[in-house]
């Protein structure tokens, strides 16, 4: 038993937050929501590079996965740096993909993936309805429990997180049927990550309040002398740091029949970590935080559009007493 | 990483089984903060002492089997799984024993550690007075130098398990000029020694599961001092940051409790009832997480310190919503005496105790998150 992350995997998440710490992602949230993906993709080319989208793809598919522990790091570090783009989908479409042996479709489009050339939106209704980034992904899918297509996205709607695009799709012919196990692991696996890029959301949050609590000024005193605003803080860690462990429990619980489960758990505590994250972030910053202008906000915006995404919490929660 | 048990862990998961399949009570015993419930703790306890259960970690000179910490989370795992009764000697075996490990002489460890693992002698501990309770530096009972010893005055209050132990340990102000922290000494005393009186208090269930200690002039020899005299403080430290960790509440005993709420959830719900489902969907996901972070604890090599802070203030709050869980799909037969109300009322002193979860979150800001310390 050691369930701490080992020299390497620690390395790989320092390694990808340094890297994102000196990349401006905010610069590119903005951009990808002003519809200039440049600098996005040039972040995704970066994070390939580091492994990143390799770790979802099957070696015989010129991948290094799936490594769900690895995985939840860099999801992890993706979030906390509000890395814009379709990534947790393109992560459980490999996922979906790795599943389906020989398939042309996984032959096809598993190597881009795995070099982080291709941007996979991903649909797997109803749970998750809308493909988000589907009029910049390389490739829509949409699965069932019967089949995968491909399909088309098709106009767009405005999320709380201007760097989500959400878009409704028209599926096109079966390409692949009998596909409810690799339909049920992609949704897992994408549930799992997006509950891994909210803890990641909601540990930064966490940070920037507390450097501001540090230094804004208010009765002659830093905000954070004071115990009505240290015990927000503090409950935030405290949920940060429980919720951690079930993503990690929930990464090697992968491919056992506690999976389903161990993911809900993990998203429904994630949801509600980052969520007070952000409620107390707002709450710390006063109006500033309530502002367009503030980078922070944009991490503020994503955790509850996050919250409900790849399951709401009640659903999660409800699949966690189905298992009980 | 990974979250497998070795071969050894599991062979002493077996043997621990076992050995508590043939031993534990079949009828609950009655509750040990009564008269009669005690006396049949104290019987359970000599009973596990008799087979080296009571503190399976210890070294085997002191009457321990000298397991490993991942052993001993196997070991409570399955002790509150097959419903073993509750440890009516867990300030000696978690609180003092911690400190004299830390800070005994070998001649104290010797003396005082066997009879506990034997279950032979009990231990109440005495911290908080009427007016120092999260101030625990604003002490006011004295401990006043004699010839070979200290003779100890003041009043006690909230004395865990007093009305029915053999002796206490805890902190009393022996150089007053000192500051608030120093001067401080930590002693070990009998209960019924010349000059002491017991007086019981009634928790809020009317059980006597504390009392009031009246010290008149009551004499402490110098070697039941732990420590240095004068320097009690930083002892007494080390047994607080312990009892905010893992071992006053181990994750086994929240992983029984809730797969016997799980139990009362398949007997008693209304399955339409959405939200009590959603309570219990969160309190077992926050009993798993207390669980896996107590691995993750163990799996790391450093001292945990102030995290424990973060420990103490995650499972008083959930040992809460669990009873609180509990209650509420019995309904209207929630307020009927039974183990769960028990657990219930118990569970409402553990926000207080240990220090108040205020104070663990002044610490988890001030010494985690790096936030001024000001006014409180």
């Amino acid at each position: 038993m050691k369930f701490v992350l080992d020299a390497e995997q620690r390395l790989f998440t320092d390694t990808l937050h340094a890297l994102l710490t000196g990349a401006d992602t905010a610069r590119a949230v903005r951009a990808w929501a002003a519809g200039d993906t440049k600098p996005g993709r040039a972040l995704w080319s970066a994070l390939a590079d580091a492994g990143v989208f390799a770790l979802a793809v099957p070696e015989a598919h010129g991948g290094a996965g799936p490594l769900p522990v690895e995985l939840v790091c860099a999801a992890e570090q993706l979030g906390r740096h509000a890395v814009p783009g379709p990534f947790v989908e393109t992560l459980a479409a490999a996922e979906l993909l790795g599943r389906l042996g020989d398939d042309p479709l996984a032959a096809t489009w598993l190597p881009r993936i795995a070099a982080g050339e291709a941007l996979v939106s991903l649909t797997l209704p109803p749970a998750v309805p809308y493909a988000l980034d589907g009029d910049v992904a390389d490739l829509v899918l949409t699965a069932d429990a019967e089949t995968v297509r491909e399909a088309t996205a098709h106009g767009g709607t405005a999320s709380l997180d201007p760097s989500r695009r959400l878009l409704p799709v028209v599926p096109g012919e079966p390409l692949v049927t009998g596909a409810a196990a690799a339909s049920a692991a992609a949704y897992d696996l994408g549930a799992l990550l997006c509950a891994a890029q909210q803890l990641g959301l909601g540990r930064a949050l966490l940070d920037v309040s507390v450097e501001y609590a540090r230094t804004r000024q208010q009765f002659g005193h830093p905000i954070g002398e004071y115990q009505a605003v240290k015990h927000h803080l503090a409950d935030v860690l405290v949920e940060l740091e429980y919720a951690r462990p079930l993503l990690f429990g929930a990464a090697l619980a992968y491919r056992t029949p506690e999976f389903s489960r161990d993911v809900s758990a993990a998203k429904a505590a994630a949801s509600a970590a980052s969520y007070l994250a952000a409620r107390v972030a707002l709450q710390v910053h006063g109006a500033i935080g309530y502002t367009d202008e503030y980078d922070p906000s944009l991490w503020i915006r994503k955790v509850r559009a996050l919250y409900s995404a790849w399951g709401s919490p009640a659903s999660h929660r409800a699949r966690v007493v189905d298992a009980l | 990483m990974d979250l497998d048990f070795g071969p050894a862990e599991e062979e002493f998961r077996t043997e621990v089984r076992a050995w508590l399949r043939a031993h534990v009570p079949a009828e609950p015993l009655p509750s040990l903060e009564t008269a009669d419930g005690f006396a049949a703790h104290r019987e359970w306890e000599r009973t596990l002492g008799a087979d080296r259960m009571v503190a399976v970690s210890w070294p085997r000179e002191y009457g321990g089997r000298g397991v490993s910490l991942l052993q001993w989370l196997v070991f409570e795992e399955e002790y509150y799984a097959a419903g073993a009764p509750g440890r009516v000697n867990q300030n000696g075996t978690d609180l003092l024993a911690t400190t004299l490990f830390r800070h005994g002489t070998p001649e104290q460890l010797a003396r005082i550690l066997p009879p506990i693992a034997a279950g032979e002698v009990i231990w109440a501990q005495a911290w908080s007075e009427p007016g120092a309770g999260s101030d625990l530096a604003g002490l006011r009972s004295t401990a006043t130098r004699t010839r070979g010893g200290w003779l100890l005055g003041g009043q006690k209050t909230w004395s865990s398990r007093a009305p029915f132990a053999d002796r206490a340990f805890g902190l009393f102000r022996s150089h007053p000029e000192a500051g608030r922290h120093r001067g401080l000494t930590y002693v070990m005393f009998p209960l019924d020694a010349d000059g002491l009186t017991v007086r019981p208090i009634g928790r809020l269930d009317g059980k006597p599961a504390f009392a009031e200690l009246f010290l008149d002039e009551v004499f402490v020899p110098d070697e039941d001092v732990i420590g240095v005299a004068g320097e009690g403080w930083k002892a007494a430290m080390s047994t607080a940051g312990n009892e905010r960790g893992l071992t006053l509440r181990p994750p086994g005993r929240f992983m029984a409790s809730v797969d016997r709420l799980v139990e009362l959830w398949r007997e008693r719900a209304d399955p339409s009832d959405t939200a009590l489902r959603d309570r219990l969907a969160d309190v077992w996901i926050r009993c798993q997480a207390y669980r896996l972070k107590g691995f993750e604890t163990i799996s790391r090599e450093d001292d945990i310190g102030v995290e424990a802070s973060l420990t103490k203030v995650f499972w008083s709050e959930l040992d809460v919503a669990l009873h609180e869980t509990a209650l509420d799909l019995l309904g209207t037969d929630g307020e009927l005496t039974s183990p769960w109300l028990e657990g219930y009322v118990f569970s409402l002193a553990g926000t207080i105790y240990a220090g108040t979860n205020e104070i663990q979150r002044n610490l988890i800001a001030e010494r985690l998150l790096g936030l001024p310390r000001g006014a409180r």
